[in-house]
């Protein structure tokens, strides 16, 4: 184990056991910080399985994000609690199913014509339809607009209720501990062995008679449903959705995270995540003006890593 | 059918195309040549109108201020060239765009700390305030026909150059071959920025002349590069004539869509259906247009041969 996975775990164990600590110390504020922080990670761990692994750089991850909050704002607007005698009290069954089968379709169509593209086309691509679902959604006036969406009552789940900080808070690390069990389980299936065959070196992988189109396709709806699944934690958790989430620049910062923490790596994007919330947090705390600090950091690390960032995700260095 | 309308809003797509144009031009010609994606661009696209409209402000007059604001905002993009762009031109795309994107928010808190968190509007002189009436219910503002005007002449100029000048004969043997054009002897580094400085001018142009009508405003810059991206994905990235060709394209529809969707849907559903989808339909229009184009060819309409 180096000391990268050491650090990783050592966080993981950290956020197990600190938020009742910021309860009993009256430290609320940090419980909401670090319920948003495991969110962002699970988002992140879902955009690294096809950018770090996939060597897919998608640029339009927070439309996933976005699309999984409305499916939970959008029925608690209209009181929809879902069919069936069985499910009819919970509505978290139909509202998280709806986040994560709605962004998988989302991830189907688009990635099904995003994927037929590569390099530059692929980042623009998926950026512009990213900033696609975000101007719908600015364009549909009764779910706010712009003005966005609050949402009046939280998914109601059996065992958790997400109106209680702490229990929301543990939903979402569970939820990041299946997230990050996941990735690491796909990674090393024979599956995710064809997903990096692919990024290292397509040709190769065509040539042993893999269809990589359909191979990276199918990583690609997994990481969207993935990224749907945080967005309805998100939106249970802020209780307020506005296009603001689709943003381009939310998809920048789970890139940012990503590349922080490492690529490719399972607990990189929680790292990242967190350097992230904490950087924010401290800056923003000092100044109004902190994207600038941010922004200068964000280039001085791409200009001086080492081999570049496709060094850090992949760990050699280029030179 | 209202033909003064149909004939207005067809005007209004032509300015926004020609607008995308300015852009979109800076933005192929830099990733054809430099095979650099610049995020950035948009703020250099806000930049040049922040910097007129304080310009307008200052000295009292749109056009001297233009006439100032140009090299300016091509001087800023002579520096961010290099600065952040040059030691990643032999990068990663991800490289590129992640430092573009931080140089962004740089930009954009700059402009924030600069000139305030409160968009500029900028004031027309006298002559170019006006309307002029055509008659038969055409009644159009003389500073969008300026637009229009002006949008052509830098198109025209740009093609000018790009085709028959000797700096444009470089830019172009550059698209195709760096590496030959710098063995002949090409000063290869002297022609990136300034293709990088042109870019910079010419989305600060853009900028510059929307301003009047919208005001300059920190998110200005955002919205319009990713219709500037749709542009030169439809157009083929790297290609002036698609870039012309792909913005016409996305500014003429994009307007009418907005215009005219809700009159051609009542055609065939309830007006009241039609209302409610008509603007979910519109927003989207170009994007659906970006992926049928990308459905048939994937390397955009005109993809340049070279590459």
């Amino acid at each position: 184990m180096n000391r990268k996975t050491i650090t990783g775990i050592v966080l993981l164990g950290l956020l197990a056991v600190l938020p009742p600590i910021f309860i009993a110390t009256g430290n609320a504020f940090y419980v909401d910080l670090t319920t948003r922080l495991v969110i962002l990670a699970i988002a992140a761990t879902s955009l690294n399985l096809v950018l770090g692994y996939g060597g897919l750089v998608s640029f339009g991850h927070a439309a996933f994000v976005g699309i999984g909050a409305y499916a939970v704002g959008i029925p608690a607007y209209h009181g929809i609690y879902g069919g069936g005698e069985l499910i009819a009290s919970f509505n978290g069954f139909y509202h998280i199913a709806l986040a994560v089968i709605l962004s998988a379709l989302f991830a189907l169509i688009t990635g099904a014509i995003c994927l037929r593209t590569k390099g530059v086309y692929f980042i623009m691509i998926t950026m512009a339809f990213a900033q696609m679902v975000y101007y719908l959604f600015i364009s549909l006036e009764t779910y706010g607009a712009d003005d966005g969406l609050v949402i009046d009552l939280r998914s109601e789940l059996p065992l958790v209720n997400l109106d209680k900080p702490l229990q929301m808070y543990y939903f979402a690390f569970v939820s990041l501990l299946a997230a990050l069990l996941i990735v690491r389980t796909i990674v090393r299936s024979r599956f995710g062995m064809v997903l990096q065959g692919a990024k290292g070196n397509p040709e190769r992988m065509v040539t042993l008679g893999y269809n990589i189109y359909l191979y990276r396709l199918a990583a690609y709806v997994i990481s969207g449903a993935m990224a749907g699944y945080a967005g309805a934690l998100l939106g249970n958790f802020t209780t307020f959705i506005s296009p603001d989430m689709m943003d381009w620049h939310r998809s920048g910062e789970l890139m940012f995270m990503i590349i922080l923490g490492g690529a490719a790596t399972t607990l990189g994007p929680l790292m990242g995540s967190a350097a992230f919330i904490v950087v924010e947090e401290i800056l923003s705390h000092y100044t109004v003006y902190w994207h600038l600090p941010f922004g200068l950091m964000l280039i001085a690390i791409v200009l001086f890593a080492r081999g570049g960032v496709m060094g850090i995700i992949t760990g050699k260095d280029k030179s | 059918m209202d033909y003064a309308l149909l004939l207005v809003q067809t005007l209004n797509g032509v300015q926004l195309g020609l607008l995308l144009f300015l852009v979109a031009s800076g933005l192929t010609l830099v990733f054809g040549i430099l095979d650099f994606v610049n995020l950035a661009h948009g703020a250099l696209y806000m930049l040049g109108a922040f910097i007129c409209a304080w310009l307008t402000l200052a000295l009292g007059n749109f056009l001297i201020a233009m006439v100032i604001a140009v090299p300016v905002t091509a001087g800023a993009g002579y520096l961010i060239e290099r600065t952040v762009a040059r030691p990643l031109y032999a990068r990663d795309h991800l490289d590129q765009v992640l430092a573009t994107f931080g140089l962004i928010l740089v930009i954009d808190t700059m402009v924030h700390l600069v000139f305030g968190p409160e968009g500029i509007a900028v004031p027309l002189p006298a002559w170019l305030n006006g309307q002029l009436d055509f008659g038969a219910n055409v009644i159009l503002p003389t500073y969008r026909l300026l637009i229009i005007g002006f949008g052509i002449l830098t198109a025209f100029g740009l093609f000018w150059m790009v085709t028959y000048t000797k700096i444009g004969m470089l830019i172009r043997a550059g698209a195709s071959n760096r590496t030959m054009v710098s063995a002949l002897g090409i000063d290869i580094q002297t022609l990136f920025a300034f293709v990088f400085a042109l870019g910079a001018a010419l989305a600060g142009l853009a900028g510059m002349l929307i301003s009047p009508i919208t005001e300059a405003s920190i998110g200005m810059g955002n919205n319009i590069i990713i219709t500037a991206f749709v542009v030169i994905i439809v157009g083929g990235i790297g290609s002036m004539k698609g870039a012309f060709i792909g913005a016409m394209l996305i500014g003429l529809i994009d307007t009418l869509g907005r215009s005219f969707l809700d009159t051609i849907f009542a055609l065939f559903m309830s007006p009241a259906a039609a209302e409610t989808s008509a603007p979910a339909i519109s927003a989207m229009l170009i994007y659906i247009i970006m992926a049928a184009v990308l459905a048939v060819r994937p390397q955009g309409l005109f993809p340049p041969k070279a590459r």
